[in-house]
């Protein structure tokens, strides 16, 4: 062993190498998941037609735009991390290390997707 | 592990246990946000990637899901049923996660009304959902 303190040689070494931060993250975009969930659920309860100009003109506003592109962050975040957990707790040969690659492209991929149609659509030329 | 030698014994798991309504709500919390992350992120950024692409995109996106006069089709109702009661299920048993957190609801009868809660809510949540947007 080396010479530092007991406290010293074993700080960071729990078994994750990262105590509980990736439990916490899930807990905090839990709860922002939620609360941006329900404004999803109420919004689309609160319109009143679902044609292209409604609802193009609807993500147009900076009140629907900002908490979308929130919405896309917080549970993308939130999914990720849940789907590492189910990866790993079914895959435990190398093909677990391929799964959390296409996990990250995918939610890094599709997240991109999400945030660059609702700027285009915010920016853009109303109808 | 890929690692264990297959003649050892190994200790009794979730096959030994009576189903209760706390193993169901905790399967489907995992099941529900499976396909919440997957079918359910796929379809809001196709939704908003076809709004973005204009009128014609959004048409396109819009057929798949609902008859020439603007009422939902097969699909509509299978897809747009199955995804809220996930959600409402994984809502619930989301926030009933967050108070177990707490270290609170773990005596048997509380844990036991707590999980069928979930259940409850998220059957009334979106019969409730789906027939304000038919109503209206």
């Amino acid at each position: 062993m080396g010479t530092g303190t007991s406290l010293g040689r074993v700080r960071g070494l729990g078994s994750a190498k990262e105590g509980t931060h990736h439990w916490w993250r899930q807990r905090i975009t839990a709860g922002s998941s939620l609360f941006l969930m329900l404004w999803l659920v109420a919004s689309i309860l609160n319109r009143s037609s679902f044609d292209y100009v409604s609802l193009h003109g609807w993500l147009q506003s900076a009140w629907v735009a900002i908490p979308m592109a929130l919405l896309v962050l917080s549970v993308f975040y939130h999914f990720r991390l849940g789907l590492q957990v189910v990866i790993e707790d079914y895959q435990h040969d190398e093909t677990r290390i391929v799964a959390l690659v296409l996990l990250n492209f995918f939610t890094v991929g599709l997240g991109a997707v999400a945030i660059f149609a609702i700027l285009k659509i915010a920016f853009g030329a109303s109808h | 592990m890929a690692s264990r030698t297959p003649a050892r014994p190994i200790s009794p798991h979730i096959q030994v246990y009576k189903w209760g309504p706390h193993m169901l709500v905790s399967i489907l919390h995992r099941a529900t946000g499976g396909v919440l992350s997957t079918v359910g992120s796929v379809l809001l950024v196709w939704f908003l990637a076809a709004l973005a692409g204009g009128e014609g995109s959004y048409a396109t996106f819009r057929d798949v899901f609902t008859h020439d006069d603007g009422r939902l089709n097969v699909i509509g109702y299978v897809v747009g049923i199955g995804i809220t009661l996930a959600l409402f299920q994984h809502m619930a048993s989301g926030v009933r996660h967050l108070v177990l957190d707490t270290g609170a609801g773990f005596e048997l009868k509380r844990n036991k009304t707590g999980a069928l809660a979930t259940l409850l809510f998220s059957v009334v949540a979106t019969a409730a959902f789906w027939l304000y947007l038919g109503m209206k």
